[in-house]
C-alpha cells in the first residue's frame, strides 16, 4: 500500500508513533513514581497498537505477536510487577530527578533535534519525507529513554528509561517492512530478561544498601 | 453587505454565548462534584446586576485603574469578533490573523496586569507579577501552535486554516497532536483555570487572576468579569474553528447553512466546556511554582510539532 500524507494508513501509524514520543516526555515530566509507571504503561499499549495497525497495513501476521507480546509484557505484566515492588519495599513515592523537570525537558528537545541532524543526512535522496518523520521519532525515543536513565537517581526509573529505549528500537522495526518474526521474539525475550535482571539488581541494590538512589553506588566502586 | 451582516450575527451571538460558557462550565462542574451549582444563566444575572452599580475606587487610584477595564474588555471583544463561529467570510475575516488575535489578548492581559498594580496593594503587584511570568511562556507557546498552523496551511490567517484542515487534505498531523495539547495547555493557563489557577477561590496564596481584580468593584468588576468570560469563549471557539472546523458555513448569504452552522457551534462549544468542566474535576491545582514547568512543556511539545513539521514538510 502506498503511505503518504492523508491516508488514513499513514496517518494513523504516524499518530501512533508520535503518541509514543508524547509518552517519553510525559515521562521525563512525571514527578511520582506511580504516574511514571502509568506513563509506561500506556506507552507500551500505544507501541502495541502501533504494530497491530503495521501488522494489519502491511498485512504482515507476525507482527500481531508482535503487538501481543508488546502489550501482554509492557502494558500489564512489567507495571504491575513494579507496582507490586514498589508496596513490597514500601518506596516513598517521589522520584529525585538528578537535575531539574525543566532542564530534563530542554535536553529531551535537544536530543530530538540531535536525531533530526542524524537522520537528514543518511536519509538524503531517495528516501520519502515519510519514512524520515517515523525514523525520527523511533531513534527520538531509543534517546529520551537513555535521557530518562540519565536524569534519575531512582533505580526503577532507570529501569523504565531502559525499558522506553527498547520501546523505540520496536517502534523503528515495526515500521520496516519484511522483519522476520524470529527477530521480534528475540527482542521480547530480551526485554523480559532485561527485566527480571533489572528487578534482581534492584532488590540487591535495596538490601545492600537500604534505598535505590544509585548515586550512592559512586561510592562502591573502590577507585576512589 | 453579506460579510456586515455575518459579522454583526457572530458578535451578537458570541457576546450572548460568552457568560452562558462561564455558567455553564460552572454548572457541570458543581453537577459533577455532586453539587446543586447556580444556574447557567448566573453570571448574565451578576453581569446586569454589577453593572448598574457605581464603582468604588481606592484614593490613591490614577486614570489607570478608570481605564483598564474598558481597554482590556475592549481587546478581548475585538479578539473574539475575528474567531469565525457560525460562518466564514465574515465581515473582519482579513484581519482575522492568529498573531493579531495573540496580540489583542496581550494588551488585555497587560491592562489587566496595570490595575493589579496601579493602587499599589499586595495582592494586585503579587497576581500581576504572576501573570506575567506565565505570560511569558504562554505567548511563545501560542506563537509555536500557530508557526505549526502555519507551515501546514501557508498562513496565518484562521479563515485559511480552518479551510485548509476542513478540506482534508492535510491528514492527521503529529505536529497537530502536539499542537492541540500546547494550546489547550495554553488556554488552561490564560483562563486561570485549575491546574494553574482557581478561578473559584479568594484565597490568598494561590490567586492569580483574582488578586489583580480584587479591588475593582462596580462597572469596572462586570468589565473585568465580561473579559475573562469572552477569552474564555475565545479560547473554546479557537480550538473549534482550528481542529473541529465540520459544519461551518461557507461565505456567502445562506441563512439555512448559519442555522445549522450555529447550532453544530453551539453543540462544539458544548462538548468543550464538558471536556474543561471533567479535566478541572478530575485534577488538583498545582503549586504556583510547577507552573512554568508545565507551561514550559507546552512550549517545547509546540517546538517539537514546529520541529517535526519541518522535517517532514519543508525539506522533501
Amino acid at each position: 500500500m502506498m503511505m503518504s500524507f492523508g491516508t488514513p494508513a499513514y496517518d494513523i501509524s504516524h499518530l501512533l508513533g508520535g503518541g509514543v514520543l508524547l509518552l517519553s516526555f510525559v515521562l521525563l515530566y512525571q514527578r511520582r513514581l506511580g504516574a511514571v509507571i502509568n506513563a509506561f504503561a500506556v506507552q507500551g499499549a500505544l507501541l502495541a497498537c502501533a504494530a497491530a495497525w503495521q501488522g494489519f497495513v502491511q498485512g504482515a501476521p507476525g507482527l500481531y505477536v508482535t503487538a501481543v507480546i508488546a502489550f501482554g509484557a509492557k502494558a500489564v505484566a512489567i507495571p504491575l510487577a513494579l507496582r507490586l515492588l514498589i508496596g513490597r519495599l514500601g518506596l516513598h513515592k517521589a522520584v529525585e530527578p538528578a537535575f531539574g523537570i525543566g532542564a530534563s525537558l530542554l535536553a529531551a528537545i535537544g536530543l530530538v533535534g540531535l536525531s533530526v541532524m542524524v537522520v537528514l543526512p543518511i536519509t538524503a535522496g531517495g528516501v520519502t519525507p515519510l519514512a524520515r518523520v517515523d525514523l525520527t521519532i523511533a531513534l527520538s525515543v531509543v534517546l529520551l529513554g537513555m535521557l530518562a536513565m540519565i536524569a534519575r537517581r531512582n533505580a526503577i526509573s532507570q529501569v523504565i528509561g531502559l525499558l522506553t529505549l527498547e520501546n523505540g528500537l520496536i517502534l523503528g522495526a515495526v515500521g520496516v517492512t519484511g522483519m522476520p518474526l524470529v527477530v521480534e521474539l528475540s527482542t521480547a525475550a530480551l526485554v523480559l530478561m532485561v527485566a527480571v535482571v533489572a528487578a534482581v539488581v534492584v532488590f540487591q541494590i535495596r538490601d545492600r544498601l537500604d534505598t535505590l538512589d544509585t548515586s550512592i553506588l559512586d561510592r562502591q566502586r573502590g577507585d576512589a | 453587505m453579506t460579510a456586515a451582516l455575518t459579522q454583526l450575527l457572530h458578535i451578537a451571538l458570541v457576546l450572548c454565548a460568552a457568560p452562558v460558557v462561564v455558567g455553564g462550565v460552572r454548572w457541570l462542574k458543581a453537577r459533577m462534584m455532586g453539587r446543586v451549582g447556580a444556574h447557567p444563566l448566573q453570571p448574565w444575572r451578576d453581569l446586569l446586576k454589577l453593572l448598574r452599580k457605581r464603582p468604588v475606587l481606592a484614593d490613591n487610584a490614577s486614570w489607570i485603574s478608570r481605564g483598564a477595564p474598558y481597554v482590556a474588555a475592549a481587546a478581548t471583544a475585538a479578539a473574539l469578533a475575528l474567531v469565525p463561529s457560525f460562518a466564514r467570510g465574515m465581515g473582519f475575516a482579513p484581519l482575522s490573523d492568529l498573531v493579531l488575535i495573540a496580540g489583542l489578548l496581550a494588551l488585555g492581559r497587560v491592562a489587566l496586569a496595570l490595575a493589579g498594580l496601579d493602587v499599589g496593594t499586595a495582592f494586585g503587584g503579587l497576581g500581576a507579577a504572576r501573570e506575567m511570568s506565565f505570560a511569558a511562556l504562554a505567548e511563545p507557546a501560542l506563537l509555536l501552535a500557530a508557526l505549526c498552523f502555519a507551515i501546514l496551511a501557508g498562513t496565518t490567517s484562521l479563515e485559511g486554516i480552518a479551510v485548509t484542515f476542513q478540506d482534508g487534505s492535510v491528514g492527521l498531523r503529529v505536529s497537530l497532536m502536539l499542537a492541540l495539547i500546547a494550546l489547550c495547555a495554553v488556554g488552561v493557563a490564560e483562563n486561570a483555570r485549575i491546574p494553574v489557577d482557581n478561578p473559584a477561590t479568594h484565597l490568598e496564596l494561590t490567586m492569580v487572576h483574582e488578586a489583580m481584580v480584587l479591588e475593582a468593584s462596580g462597572r469596572h468588576l462586570a468589565l473585568w468579569e465580561a473579559a475573562s468570560a469572552l477569552k474564555l469563549t475565545l479560547w473554546l471557539a479557537l480550538i473549534a474553528a482550528v481542529f473541529l472546523p465540520f459544519g461551518t458555513a461557507p461565505a456567502g448569504f445562506a441563512p439555512l447553512g448559519w442555522l445549522i452552522g450555529a447550532v453544530l457551534w453551539v453543540a462544539k462549544m458544548a462538548v468543550l466546556c464538558l471536556a474543561l468542566a471533567a479535566f478541572e474535576s478530575a485534577i488538583a491545582k498545582m503549586r504556583v511554582f510547577r507552573v512554568p514547568e508545565f507551561l514550559g512543556a507546552a512550549l517545547l511539545l509546540g517546538v517539537l510539532g514546529a520541529i517535526l513539521l519541518f522535517v517532514s514538510t519543508r525539506l522533501a
